[in-house]
């Protein structure tokens, strides 16, 4: 891990990745500072869902290193990463909810795998999850009779019930009316007050100057550009703003 | 020759891949059964899912082949004043071969099916990935409850299985035979040996792990979409199915030989 970087929480060297003869990433190189919010666009098809999905293990580089508080992910097993995936949260896109399970039990399920709580300290925490999220009372209802909203913050308190330090947000706003982005977008900014570094993965240029730090273009398999929020807001020019004007892809 | 060579080709990289997925997978279920925590409730409610709704299933082609195979018995072997070789007969057939393989085939298409689909669902809609993102093992939580509980059930049925479908034949065989119901029965008790019991019973053992980690795999290979969820449950049943089928003869034959040297 290069020396100039070590405050970085997360860190991707020379990521590549292919899929059959489709090289989706070529040398991918950036890195995440604490507490900061990075934003990953580009178009449909370069590999940001792939790339965030790396970040935790769950797809495994073909060359380059990923590293997480320092620590290098790209070889480890599947035991060895349990321990980078309690402090590394993942929200997935549809929320990934068990859908055999209640709202209550898809919450209770981390804290009954990971930690020796009471029921008493796991409802506890529970309700208390909920109510930051604003689910009050959906407790008791399955997946499938959630609205899409509901389903990915319902993912998102999941996702939280391990309180980690590193939080992959894949398109949380995406398919999502105003007032549930709204909601998104206030529960990722609660998370950030907290001190959670976080990359999110999205279309909706909105939540990302509402939410993020920096972001950064992929395109042609590699970061194409990277800017922080207030340089992106003053000097719009570059590849990243014909993409975000919706001139190129 | 590459029209066919390469289809010919490809079917063959398609089977080594099913093998190597099979050890893997095979490896990864011994390793994780014998480590770390079991899953009580879900093993409980895979034996409920797998075992207890199977069972009308199970019984009803019990039944009604021991009734069609004393009725065939029957009409062969009245000819030759045989009728009353047929008690014997049915409950060693039973018992030994068509038991355990006709229950296997129901459950592989009933269970084998079920797996495949439920598993391929859960890899459609991330649920397996949000195991592995949660720092668990989709090994431990979906995998084993489900091979664990085809290893409870499967021996269990085919025994309710031997006892309806013996039942079947002492119908038929009082009814339209016109057989001693007494006589029967003494006949299947007499008859039957230990060994008839215990080849039925290891068979049964055999073909739930042949049902059972198929169907998972199949079901955990699902890469997008919906259709590949159809194609893996159509793949878990007929594989399930040729491999109880092929795996008969083999521990048949591994069974004689054991009898033998007995």
């Amino acid at each position: 891990m290069s020396n100039d970087k070590s405050a970085s929480m997360i860190e991707v060297v020379d990521f590549h990745k292919s899929f059959g003869d489709k090289k989706v990433h070529q040398g991918v190189s950036f890195y995440v500072k604490k507490g900061e919010c990075l934003g990953l666009i580009g178009g449909s098809g370069t590999g940001k869902s792939v790339l965030l999905r790396s970040l935790i293990g769950l797809e495994k580089p073909d060359q380059g290193e990923i590293y997480i508080q320092g620590t290098g992910i790209a070889n480890m097993n599947e035991r060895q990463l349990v321990e980078i995936r309690r402090k590394v949260a993942y929200a997935f896109q549809g929320g990934a909810l068990f859908d055999s399970m209640t709202v209550y039990e898809n919450l209770a399920y981390p804290l009954r795998e990971h930690f020796k709580l009471s029921e008493a300290e796991i409802k506890k925490q529970i309700l208390e999850q909920l109510n930051e999220f604003g689910l009050d009372k959906s407790e008791n209802q399955f997946p499938g009779s959630l609205s899409g909203g509901m389903q990915k913050r319902v993912g998102l308190a999941r996702a939280m019930m391990m309180h980690p330090e590193v939080v992959l947000y894949d398109e949380p706003t995406a398919g999502l009316d105003p007032y549930n982005t709204k909601r998104i977008q206030e529960s990722i900014l609660k998370l950030k007050a907290k001190g959670v570094t976080s990359i999110l993965v999205t279309h909706d240029m909105p939540t990302v100057y509402a939410v993020c730090d920096k972001v950064a273009l992929l395109g042609k398999g590699r970061i194409a550009e990277q800017y922080t929020i207030e340089k992106l807001r003053q000097e719009p020019s570059g590849i990243m703003t014909e993409f975000i004007n919706g001139e190129t892809i | 020759m590459d029209h066919i060579a390469l289809p010919f080709r490809s079917f063959m990289l398609e089977i080594v891949r099913f093998i190597g997925g099979l050890g893997l997978l095979t490896r990864d279920i011994l390793r994780e059964t014998f480590k770390g925590r079991m899953y009580w409730g879900l093993l409980a409610e895979q034996v409920y899912q797998i075992g207890m709704r199977s069972l009308p299933l199970v019984m009803v082609t019990a039944i009604s082949t021991g009734m069609v195979m004393s009725l065939q018995f029957g009409m062969g072997l009245e000819k030759f004043g045989g009728k009353l070789y047929i008690p014997k007969l049915l409950a060693v057939i039973i018992l030994r071969e068509i038991g355990p393989v006709f229950t296997s085939l129901m459950i592989a298409a009933r269970v084998g099916a079920g797996i495949a689909s439920e598993i391929g669902s859960m890899v459609v809609t991330q649920q397996v990935d949000a195991i592995r993102a949660l720092g668990t093992s989709p090994i431990k939580k979906i995998v084993i409850p489900r091979v664990l509980a085809c290893l409870i059930t499967l021996p269990i049925l085919v025994a309710l299985g031997n006892i309806v479908g013996n039942l079947g034949g002492l119908i038929v065989g009082a009814v339209e035979l016109n057989l001693d119901p007494n006589f029967y029965l003494l006949k299947v008790m007499t008859s039957s040996s230990v060994q008839d019991y215990l080849s039925g019973f290891c068979k049964a053992f055999f073909f739930s792990l042949f049902i059972a980690i198929p169907s998972c795999y199949f079901g955990l290979s699902v890469k997008n979409g919906t259709k590949e969820v159809g194609i893996a449950t159509t793949n878990a049943v007929v594989v399930s199915s040729i491999l109880v089928l092929i795996g008969d003869f083999f521990l048949t034959k591994l069974f004689w030989i054991f009898e033998k040297m007995l």
